[in-house]
């Protein structure tokens, strides 16, 4: 099997997980690369677990679901709770700490960004915080290029949002360079 | 607006349906949305209209197949959609396509029964209620994608032996392909072979609408088109009047499943990896083939001589090709979001000449490559 990157972005429905997995999804295949994205979700519209898969690799996927991710996206505390232990050796985790107070038993590569937070305080609207952290993911982990991810989540939003949207990404995008530094 | 789609793109499954639909020239859709199929409907009631089309959303699953086989009379390519509690309101006019030889086709887009079971969770709980699910022998041809770009092939396949053999065709996804997204790239336009249903060669006054050709499907008039005739979903004789003659009766109910019984070379589809020396066969259908095929992998990296059979036609069931492999391997291994219910089918055909054992999860998720490896290393 060669080399593949399996990404779980994970919360609560609502925050728009679903929609950030397709955008990365997207922005591999602009990159040149195959890639698959499945999800998981309850019944409701808002609220319960919700939990969006990507795997991204230059050859055929077999398997669409995510085990072991090697990046792992968490934005609610039973996200955490249900999901941390499953990180794969070696994987990135990135906690949304505005969501995620308890995180005992971390152990690796965590970064805690307050995404939420600075989704609501720093762009205007807490809607976005899905792309507030698809920008400070990408920046810390490079799965997709920042154009690919661009682009894709130009071609995945709603007319209107462009500006919104984009001040988002680079929002998140910074917020990563800072703890990166 | 048509558009030609030639580059590689992020499709979800029920996405690829729609597509394949629209391409093999599917122009109306009667419906009552149902996770985990709403995608379908939704992106139809966007695009038909556009076609010159129609999507209709009907008060509930009766009334969606029965708006699709009045379609169907009338001349256009017919489609629904729906999951397993609609699937089973469907069942009554099913089988009156069956009976009355109208082609359309249905999408049922597996979740977790029975019952509302859990909506949003895959299952493959209705292989045996696609091929037995409405009353009394029937000719049904069922359809089983594993990813995204089989999905929109098989639609085109099932909408092209719908109008071909006059017959209802089952496109039987789950939850897994339809709300999966991969990397697909879609042939152009032109390059979707279509199937249009017979027409009558004669004029209406010499129409006996239900006199078969050679290869048992008769012609079909449209509605609309000056030839009048009934139909019924009582037995009936060749002009369509209902008939209570047993001889009749019964020679209706034998051509049925004679003019699917003798076009299995056309109907039957199916796709194999390292089958060619395999001892042990997996045998694995829809979603489930994704993590078999990893698992099949996986036993030939350990040097175990594993292959994988993927039926794409359920039913039909590929009888004498699964007789094949009982006498070539020693073990068929059958995984399934289900109890077992094609596994059953598999060991009425193998008997005693090979071991047959599933792999049968019922929990909402995915089968794992593990529990199929596992399986695997069991009969080594």
């Amino acid at each position: 099997m060669g080399k593949s990157m399996e990404l779980r972005l994970s919360g609560t429905g609502g925050q728009g997980l679903i929609l950030a997995g397709i955008i990365i999804a997207d922005a591999a295949i602009r990159d040149g690369k195959n890639s698959v994205q499945s999800q998981s979700y309850g019944p409701e519209a808002r609220g319960g677990a919700s939990r969006a898969e990507v795997i991204i690799s230059d050859e055929e996927i077999d398997y669409p679901r995510v085990a072991h991710p090697n990046v792992l996206l968490v934005m609610s505390q039973e996200a955490y709770d249900k999901f941390a232990a499953d990180l794969d050796r070696g994987g990135v985790m990135i906690i949304d700490s505005t969501y995620v107070q308890e995180r005992p038993g971390i152990d690796g590569a965590v970064y805690t960004l307050p995404i939420s937070s600075t989704a609501r305080e720093q762009v205007g609207r807490e809607m976005v915080a899905n792309v507030v952290a698809l920008g400070a993911m990408v920046r810390i982990t490079g799965v997709v290029s920042r154009r690919a991810l661009a682009d894709a989540l130009l071609a995945r939003i709603p007319r209107g949002t462009e500006e919104l949207n984009l001040k988002a990404l680079e929002t998140g995008w910074q917020l990563a360079e800072k703890v990166l530094h | 607006m048509s558009q030609v789609i030639e580059m590689a793109r992020l499709m979800q499954g029920n996405e690829a349906v729609a597509e394949g639909a629209l391409a093999a020239g599917v122009r109306f859709f009667a419906g009552y949305p149902i996770t985990p199929s709403t995608e379908i409907a939704e992106i139809m009631a966007d695009r038909l209209p556009r076609l010159g089309g129609k999507f209709i959303q009907m008060e509930d699953e009766i009334a969606g197949l029965a708006a699709v086989i009045g379609a169907s009379l009338a001349g256009l390519k017919a489609l629904t959609a729906t999951s397993g509690p609609g699937f089973s309101l469907m069942q009554e006019n099913l089988g009156f396509a069956a009976m009355a030889e109208v082609p359309c086709v249905i999408v049922n887009v597996q979740r977790s029964g029975p019952s509302t079971g859990m909506p949003t969770s895959p299952a493959q709980g209705d292989v045996m209620q696609a091929r037995w699910g409405t009353h009394g022998d029937h000719p049904v041809i069922v359809l089983s994608p594993s990813s995204v770009r089989e999905a929109y092939d098989l639609t085109v396949r099932a909408v092209n032996l719908a109008e071909k053999y006059r017959v209802p065709v089952i496109l039987l996804m789950d939850e897994v392909v339809g709300h999966l997204r991969e990397k697909v790239v879609l042939p152009a336009r032109g390059e979707v072979e279509t199937v249009d249903r017979p027409s009558p060669k004669v004029p209406p006054g010499e129409y006996v609408p239900f006199r078969p050709e050679d290869n048992l499907v008769p012609p079909m008039a449209n509605f609309g088109e000056g030839y009048r005739y009934h139909v019924t979903g009582l037995a009936h004789d060749e002009k369509g009047t209902p008939t209570n003659n047993p001889a009749l009766a019964e020679q209706l109910l034998l051509r049925l499943h004679d003019k699917i019984n003798m076009h299995l070379d056309d109907i039957l589809l199916d796709d194999a990896k390292f089958l060619e020396d395999a001892e042990i066969v997996v045998l694995a259908y829809g979603s489930t083939a994704r993590p078999a095929r990893r698992a099949v992998k996986e036993a030939r990296g350990r040097g175990i001589k594993a292959g994988l059979y993927r039926p794409l036609t359920l039913w039909p069931f590929p009888a004498k090709k699964v007789r094949e492999l009982a006498e070539q391997a020693h073990s068929i291994i059958v995984p399934e979001m289900n109890l077992g219910q094609y596994r059953l089918e598999v060991e009425r055909v193998v008997r005693d000449r090979a071991r047959v054992s599933g792999v049968n999860r019922v929990h909402g998720e995915l089968i794992e490559p593990e529990e199929i490896t596992a399986a695997i290393l069991e009969v080594v």
